[in-house]
């Protein structure tokens, strides 16, 4: 992996304003499929879980994308199209007690960690019903009873509260791990830095996951980066070998991620890696994308990780009729999550002033 | 009973707590080894060994984001802010997760952490190391804030606050430090939310807080001098806020003067004020009155700083001019 400076604008150039229409800028291809991935040591079983739990994320993301379109979801809402085989390779290779910490791009994270689809959709519906009874909304999704710490809405901030729960596991000697999800533009805060040479220094379980999909919000992040890598090119500065992953390959994120968390629990502390891979989408609901080149976002079209994975699945020999019948109930399981939340009732003023403190209430005097 | 320093009291407090309860653990710069820069955690890392007595990086957002992430998966942490002017560069884990985490969730995750930390003035550090912050916290929703003005505070409130489920601040003021007092034997353990009655009076009641405390009942001497019967209120946890003692006071006195280290705007002393005009307006002779540090960054020197923080003679004054 290169660390070689990478920014290449001179500082006492400025530039000129046609600088920043980035849609004409080099298109920044993905790698090609690594047709050799067929044959990693993943079992046929395993392999269907992946290609059902991408599945249920992009048909999440999809859904939750129509529901914006009809009004349903208000606020604002970030989708992790185009970039489900990151969540769903961890998620698999996660053990249930293990910690999940991810942003406010936390749909895939907190599904693929087990959290139910129905309560997670009436959130972003500001149902009362929701998972978090209304109050949080799409960017700070938990699921404390699956060990889904929550969905951090500013930068960076997760991954010291990661460092936590993986120093609580250390005390307490359970081998789980915390892991912590990220975005590439996260590399430029001063919360990465810490908690990087925290849990180095303190030899934490603490797994940190950049998913580099290419744009810091709306800046390309090779603009806003001296290295090549955003997130594995910072690993050295603190011992820590950078791991690169194609992040649209479930199987390969999987196998990392294996590696990663047994390394944690092993007691060798913690890793950093950055999955490659790419926002189908804008930056949030008010974003278009069109910041991008159209030839990139084809490239990147092309490597979708659901078709990709659905190919692959049929050369390692599962049949189009398996996949067909988890295709169907994938979207049945979405289309249940849709009336359970459209089927929920506006919170009550009786929700408004409770569970500021652990007696339930928000009483502030006497 | 037994003679404790404040600086003293806060490990005698913390040990107390650790010795009850073996999850307890604390981390935070030059916490074990040193014995912390105020000398508060001294004896601490020989107790209870280098697993529950933790040295940090100069890392407070790492610092703040683990006792965090401890907490919410079920180790309780202390958590130490060498100066409380500190909490600035980790105010994002104090202000918008610690504090709301509990709510956003819909009750899903509980925060039973402390953060200690060193706060105000006198020290001569100048503007970076001698504020007093209590209001900044105290305005945030989700966290619960005290400051004690005496050992047997500290030792009492840093138990009430290990021991509650919810995120506390808690203030030490450098102030204070050498100051001794005869604390009683056994387990002493307090209550959040309650104002003490410092100094029993007829005439006014004056509201302290922290190092403002001794200050204010040394005025209340020079004042019953005068004739002045002074009412002086700890009111030791700004939230909860023990709003029936000082609302109870003041309806008796008719008067209230606050002493606040703050700078002037939004200091705590302008909620107590609003809530005791909204409250107890027939019950007062006069205008509620504010007695603050100026709206000015701390200076350094010490003729200046002295100057600035609310003083016995300013606390005299202000009083013994406004009751006539």
């Amino acid at each position: 992996m290169s660390t070689k400076p990478h920014f290449d604008q001179k500082a006492t150039e400025p530039p000129d304003p046609g600088f920043y229409d980035y849609s004409r800028r080099p298109v920044r291809r993905p790698d090609p499929v690594n047709m050799d991935n067929d044959h990693l040591d993943i079992h046929l079983d395993r392999r269907l879980e992946l290609y059902e739990s991408q599945l249920v994320l992009r048909q999440f993301e999809k859904r939750a994308y129509d529901l914006f379109l009809q009004n349903l979801v208000k606020g604002t809402s970030h989708l992790s199209l185009g970039m489900e085989a990151v969540a769903a390779g961890f998620g698999r290779a996660l053990r249930q007690d293990d910690y999940v910490f991810a942003t406010y791009r936390g749909h895939a994270h907190t599904i693929a960690k087990g959290a139910p689809l129905g309560p997670v959709m009436a959130e972003l519906l500001g149902r009362s019903n929701g998972i978090l009874e209304g109050k949080g909304g799409s960017m700070h999704l938990t699921s404390a009873q699956h060990n889904m710490m929550g969905s951090y809405a500013i930068i960076g901030a997760h991954l010291c509260v990661a460092n936590g729960a993986a120093w609580s596991a250390q005390m307490r000697g359970t081998e789980q791990v915390a892991v912590a999800f990220f975005g590439d533009g996260t590399t430029s805060i001063g919360a990465f830095h810490e908690a990087l040479n925290f849990a180095v220094v303190w030899n934490l379980p603490t797994v940190f996951v950049c998913e580099n999909n290419l744009y810091m919000e709306y800046t390309p992040s090779d603009l806003v980066s001296p290295v090549e890598h955003p997130g594995a090119g910072r690993g050295p500065a603190y011992g820590l070998e950078g791991v690169v992953v194609d992040g649209n390959d479930a199987d390969a994120v999987y196998l990392v991620a294996q590696a990663a968390l047994d390394k944690a629990r092993r007691g060798d502390g913690p890793s950093l890696i950055e999955a490659k891979t790419y926002r189908s989408g804008g930056h949030s609901r008010a974003d278009p994308g069109k910041y991008r080149p159209a030839e990139e976002v084809e490239a990147w079209d092309d490597r979708d990780p659901i078709p990709m994975y659905h190919e692959r699945m049929l050369r390692v020999g599962a049949t189009e009729a398996q996949l067909a019948e988890i295709q169907q109930s994938v979207a049945l399981r979405v289309d249940e999550a849709t009336e359970f939340a459209k089927a929920g009732l506006p919170p009550d003023e009786s929700a408004l002033m409770t569970d500021v403190w652990a007696d339930g209430g928000s009483a502030w005097r006497n | 009973m037994a003679e404790l320093s404040y600086r003293d009291a806060v490990a005698y407090g913390i040990a107390q707590e650790m010795r009850r309860d073996p999850a307890l653990v604390m981390l935070g710069e030059d916490i074990a080894g040193a014995g912390g820069v105020f000398k508060t955690t001294v004896g601490l890392l020989d107790e209870f060994g280098p697993q529950r007595v933790r040295d940090t990086p100069i890392s407070e957002q790492a610092i703040l984001g683990a006792a965090m992430g401890a907490a919410m998966t079920g180790v309780p942490v202390i958590a130490e802010i060498m100066f409380s002017d500190f909490l600035a560069v980790c105010w994002d884990i104090v202000a918008n997760e610690i504090a709301k985490s509990r709510y956003m969730t819909g009750g899903q995750v509980t925060m039973p952490l402390v953060i200690r930390t060193a706060n105000g003035g006198g020290s001569r550090f100048g503007a970076q190391h001698s504020q007093s912050v209590e209001n900044w916290c105290m305005m945030i929703p989700g966290l619960k804030v005290v400051a004690p003005s005496n050992p047997e505070d500290v030792v009492g409130l840093m138990a009430a606050a290990v021991r509650d489920p919810d995120p506390v601040v808690f203030f030490e003021h450098k102030s204070l430090m050498a100051g001794k007092a005869e604390i009683p034997a056994g387990e002493i353990v307090g209550t959040l939310g309650s104002a003490t009655v410092a100094r029993e009076g007829a005439d006014c009641t004056i509201v302290a807080l922290a190092l403002m405390v001794p200050r204010a009942l040394e005025a209340a001497e020079q004042l019953a001098a005068d004739g002045t019967d002074a009412e002086v209120i700890d009111v030791r946890s700004l939230v909860p806020l023990d709003t029936q003692t000082i609302l109870g006071s003041v309806s008796k006195t008719g008067r209230m003067f606050t002493v606040e280290e703050n700078p002037r705007l939004c200091g705590w002393g302008a909620e107590i004020a609003s809530i005791v005009t909204e409250e107890v307006f027939w019950d007062l002779d006069g205008p509620t009155m504010r007695i603050t540090t100026p709206h000015i960054p701390l200076p350094a020197a010490e003729a200046l700083e002295d100057m600035a923080i609310p003083s016995v003679s300013r606390i005299y004054e202000t009083v013994s001019k406004s009751m006539g």
